[in-house]
């Protein structure tokens, strides 16, 4: 295995709360459950499960989260 | 993580609507899009009525013009006829395009000018508090039909196709990731595209029609989106309600400033 391929990808979540207006769509259609609301705004509660599949990121439409895919 | 920085006039923001608009989702498929197509965005000319949905050109930095209440295209066809060189985007709601503005939006289809617009669809007049637009289904409620619309709604995507437009798309926020794919063929396409966006209005149209939350809303928009070739083999009883979604229109047909600019050779030839 090559040095590149070993390397596993892990994501990383930025929620804006100055931008963010609460409205919890990033939450409700995560299709693994990742995030919650809490006090009015996404938490990650569930990292590991995230696929990167960036629905939580396409559907906000307040540009207030963003998915990063970091190298490990 | 898609860069939409780069487009952004972040001064202005956050955006002025509502929490749970749609419109901004419809925002980012549009970046997304023109980022693909790989538009500088001194080639790109984004023009817009009044609505919220038209609010949208003051927070993108390409050449912007907020116009006047239902006038959006005939502005644009006059940028395309005067610059045909670049790329003009209408943005445009239901009332905007299709109320006061419906005359410009058909004979802009019949000439097939080369104009993108992205119709934003919310069922509603959302600016000015809610009510009736020519889409508000049958039966829904609004601020002028307090116990429901006795009028008709009009399909507004089968007034383009109808009228003469190259390349007709419907999708809704729900699917912002095939929206996106549906923008950047209607920007390409040389001749008259419309892309019919179906996005949530949860202030003035949710509340009054049993949906209160924006979730409501979408789950709305996810159950009731049918794919093209689905539809085509289900009866009108089951299509009641539905939106059916897809590329409706594909078709290369005369271009008006291209059919003018051979006018002008040939007079003056
Ligand atoms: C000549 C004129 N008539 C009426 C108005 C009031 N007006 C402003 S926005 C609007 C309707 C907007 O509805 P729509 O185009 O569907 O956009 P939305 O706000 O729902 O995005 C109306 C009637 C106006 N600004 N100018
Ligand atoms: S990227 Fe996908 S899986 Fe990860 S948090 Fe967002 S919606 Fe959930
Ligand atoms: S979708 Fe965006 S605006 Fe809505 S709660 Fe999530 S981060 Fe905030
Ligand atoms: S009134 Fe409706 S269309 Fe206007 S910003 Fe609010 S949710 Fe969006």
């Amino acid at each position: 295995m090559t040095e590149k391929t070993a390397k596993k990808k892990r994501s990383r979540i930025v929620v804006k709360r100055e931008w963010c207006k609460n409205c919890a769509i990033c939450v409700e259609f995560c299709p693994k459950d990742v995030l919650v609301m809490k006090d009015g705004f996404p938490e990650v509660v569930h990292i590991e499960n995230c696929t990167l599949c960036q629905l939580c990121e396409l559907r906000c439409p307040d540009f207030a989260i963003e998915v990063y895919e970091d190298e490990t | 993580m898609f860069d939409y920085g780069a487009y952004l006039r972040k001064d202005k923001f956050p955006l002025i609507w509502c929490s749970g608009c749609g419109d901004g989702i419809a925002l980012k498929a549009m970046l997304r899009a023109i980022d693909r197509i790989g538009l500088s965005k001194d080639e790109i000319v984004m023009v817009s009525g009044i609505g919220c949905s038209s609010r949208l050109p003051g927070y993108v930095d390409f050449n912007t013009l907020h116009t006047t209440h239902g006038r959006a295209i005939a502005f644009a066809t006059g940028v395309k006829m005067a610059k045909p060189e670049l790329t003009v985007i209408v943005v445009t709601g239901d009332g905007d395009a299709t109320a006061i503005g419906g005359n410009h939006y058909i004979h802009a289809a019949r000439r097939n000018i080369d104009l993108t617009v992205i119709l934003f669809n919310n069922w509603i007049y959302g600016m000015t508090g809610g009510q009736v637009s020519p889409t508000t289904p049958f039966g829904k409620r609004a601020s002028t039909a307090p116990y429901g619309s006795t009028e008709n709604a009009f399909n507004i995507s089968g007034l383009a196709e109808a009228a003469g437009a190259s390349f007709v798309a419907r999708e809704t926020v729900f699917r912002p990731q095939v929206l996106d794919k549906f923008i950047e063929k209607a920007i390409r396409k040389k001749g008259f595209s419309v892309v019919e966006v179906f996005t949530p209005c949860p202030t003035t149209y949710g509340r009054r029609n049993k949906m209160r939350s924006v979730i409501e809303m979408m789950n709305w928009l996810k159950d009731h989106a049918v794919p093209k070739s689905r539809a085509e083999k289900m009866d009108p009883q089951e299509l009641e309600e539905k939106i059916i979604t897809g590329v409706l229109v594909d078709l290369d047909l005369p271009e008006y400033t291209e059919e003018y600019q051979k006018l002008i050779d040939r007079v003056k030839s």
